[in-house]
């Protein structure tokens, strides 16, 4: 396929959308979705936490929730354009959604299932597309049986023949094979990759695993609060450290230079030391190997601050310190303890007057491994 | 003298034309309740319960007067037919929608929002109109509901007295129902007879009422709303 050819059949998404309810005035905006992208044939994993705002983004682009503004274009044809008041409804979008849990419709069978986006055919075109598909999938024995008589795999895969034997021209996958054990959604990602090396669409693939993020990824977007915070090859992203640029972006008041001392792969986790202190963080494993330099950012808000020994925590690193300086900030208190590297800490008013905290007093301090975000520091790449 | 025939089987002709009526308008109504997203949806569903809790006589008396001559439409009525539709079989039907409404739309309107959106959802993705949606996936998701409401709007026509009372009065064969004539019975003291048709009336909605709860356990009868 020449580039020319991929450009044609690309997804072009440029969107602002409000979503969720908007919590209370004194917190501020509801969520917002502002996204700009493009997604050429093939695979593009979205990637982030729940409330991110990945589903909202699957419904602009198939049409079941109105953007407020922007474009979606799909193979250089207008779904949506705020501007030229272009709004074409689901049924006319032409595109393959699959979502989380099976939607097949119980009162059909495997068969009807996937002949009911086909309507504009005839019936013998119909049962030859749908057996095909159906084979494609390796699900065409099932073709007479209820959606409540076969597996979670097998209802996904027939999901995905229904979705795929419209010839869409983008297709959503909504974390499609969350519920899956591995070995099934790796034999039905191979089919999904084998159908698509005919049909070259544009696959945007919602997932929280890691596993399937490498095994798909040619491209993968990291979406927080409704904004693409990442993008790149999925191993670059994922496996390497975030670039620094972006961790400042998603706003960590501490960022230590930290020593990788041990990696514990069995756990998932590596031990780092802080600069030059004796402060040991337990992180995240992270593609590094033993000695090199990193960056690890701690939020302010994510520390918890004790002023007894803590016991009985499942957080894996817990300091000894002392309070340095305490300064109120509007409604909140920021705390600078030294534990031998120096953190931020974020308290309420409340938690300080119920503390006692006061300038010198000994407190401990609690991080949990997966509050350490791992950095490469922006100078070096 | 035994069980008045001629009156049960008029009460089943009009619970079976009721019930048939309200399947067809009823069912446009709830879709309407269901999935409208108008903010005054609720004065909407308001008038539709109005006549689980109005005294059916008062609504008998407004189906009354707005039969009559002195109103536009009994005029209309008049005009067309040369009589007018009060003490008819036909404004018995008329009275008789309205008062068994609720028991119609409340069934269909629970069943509709409890059918899952993203089947809908799928279904719009895969190309369906919105007809095709509601025939071939909102439709047989809905079915006990369906089938509730038919089965509750006939039983609660079966048993209707006030609104039969002030529209139709009490014209054997053409207005005389089975409610009317146990009243009669009752006060001409002819208790006998009047409990035979009393006990089929209570067999015959019984099983009604079982038939609803067997086809989906979770109907609630009165005020069934979410």
């Amino acid at each position: 396929m020449t580039s020319r050819e991929m450009n044609s059949r690309e997804l072009k998404v440029a969107i602002r959308h409000s979503f969720g309810q908007p919590t209370s005035a004194a917190t501020g905006d509801p969520f917002s979705l502002h996204l700009d992208f493009s997604a050429s044939p093939g695979f593009t994993i979205l990637f982030g936490p729940s409330g991110a705002g990945k589903t909202t983004l699957l419904d602009c682009i198939s049409g079941l929730t109105i953007p407020a503004q922007g474009s979606i274009v799909v193979a250089e044809r207008v779904l949506f354009d705020s501007k030229t008041r272009t709004n074409l409804p689901p049924r006319q979008r032409r595109i393959g959604y699959v979502f989380q849990e099976s939607s097949l419709f119980p009162h059909m069978t495997v068969e009807e299932n996937v002949e009911y986006g086909l309507v504009d055919l005839p019936r013998s075109a119909r049962r030859e597309r749908a057996s095909a598909v159906l084979a494609a999938f390796g699900v065409d024995s099932l073709r007479m049986r209820q959606p409540s008589q076969i597996s979670g795999g097998q209802r996904q895969r027939v999901a995905l023949a229904r979705a795929l034997v419209t010839e869409p021209s983008v297709l959503l996958l909504d974390e499609p094979l969350a519920a899956l054990d591995a070995a099934t959604k790796s034999k039905i990602l191979d089919d999904l990759r084998a159908w698509n090396q005919t049909h070259h669409v544009p696959i945007l693939y919602v997932t929280h695993s890691r596993e399937e993020a490498f095994a798909l990824g040619e491209r993968m977007l990291v979406l927080e609060a409704g904004r693409i915070v990442a993008q790149g090859p999925p191993h670059e992203v994922m496996s390497a450290p975030l670039q620094e640029s972006v961790a400042q972006l998603a706003g960590f008041e501490n960022v230590f230079d930290a020593t990788v001392e041990s990696q514990h792969p069995e756990r998932g986790t590596m031990t780092c030391r802080i600069g030059s202190s004796p402060v040991l963080l337990e992180t995240p494993l992270v593609r590094s190997h033993v000695g090199e330099m990193l960056r690890v950012g701690v939020r302010a808000g994510d520390i918890l601050l004790a002023v007894m020994p803590p016991t009985g925590l499942s957080a894996r690193n817990i300091f000894p310190g002392r309070m340095q300086s305490l300064e109120q900030r509007d409604v909140m208190v920021r705390a600078m303890v030294d534990c031998g590297a120096m953190f931020e800490v974020h308290l309420t008013l409340a938690a300080r007057d119920d503390l006692k905290l006061a300038l010198g007093s000994g407190v401990w301090l609690v991080i949990k491994t997966y509050s350490c975000h791992v950095m490469r520091a922006a100078a070096q790449t | 003298m035994a069980i008045d025939w001629q009156a049960f089987f008029l009460t089943l002709r009009l619970a079976t034309a009721v019930a048939s009526i309200l399947l067809l308008i009823g069912v446009p109504i709830a879709y309407w309740l269901a999935f409208s997203r108008w903010r005054g949806k609720f004065l909407a569903e308001a008038l539709v319960a109005l006549p689980v809790v109005l005294p059916p006589t008062v609504l008998g008396f407004y189906v009354l007067v707005a039969l009559g001559p002195h109103s536009p439409l009994g005029r209309w009525c008049q005009s067309l037919t040369g009589h007018t539709l009060a003490f008819t079989f036909t404004g018995l039907v008329i009275g008789s929608i309205l008062y068994s409404l609720p028991f119609a739309v409340q069934p269909f309107a629970a069943a509709f929002r409890a059918v899952d959106r993203r089947l809908m959802a799928a279904s719009s993705v895969l190309g369906a109109s919105r007809w095709r949606t509601f025939r071939r996936v909102v439709v047989p998701a809905s079915r006990p509901g369906l089938v509730a409401g038919f089965a509750l709007s006939f039983a609660h026509t079966l048993g209707e007295f006030g609104v039969v009372l002030m529209i139709g009065g009490n014209i054997p064969g053409v207005t005389r129902t089975v409610s009317i004539d146990i009243y009669d019975q009752v006060q001409s003291s002819n208790y006998a007879s009047a409990n035979q048709t009393a006990l089929l009336l209570l067999v015959l909605c019984f099983g009604l009422l079982a038939l609803v709860y067997g086809v989906n356990p979770r109907t609630r009868v009165v005020g069934a709303g979410e």
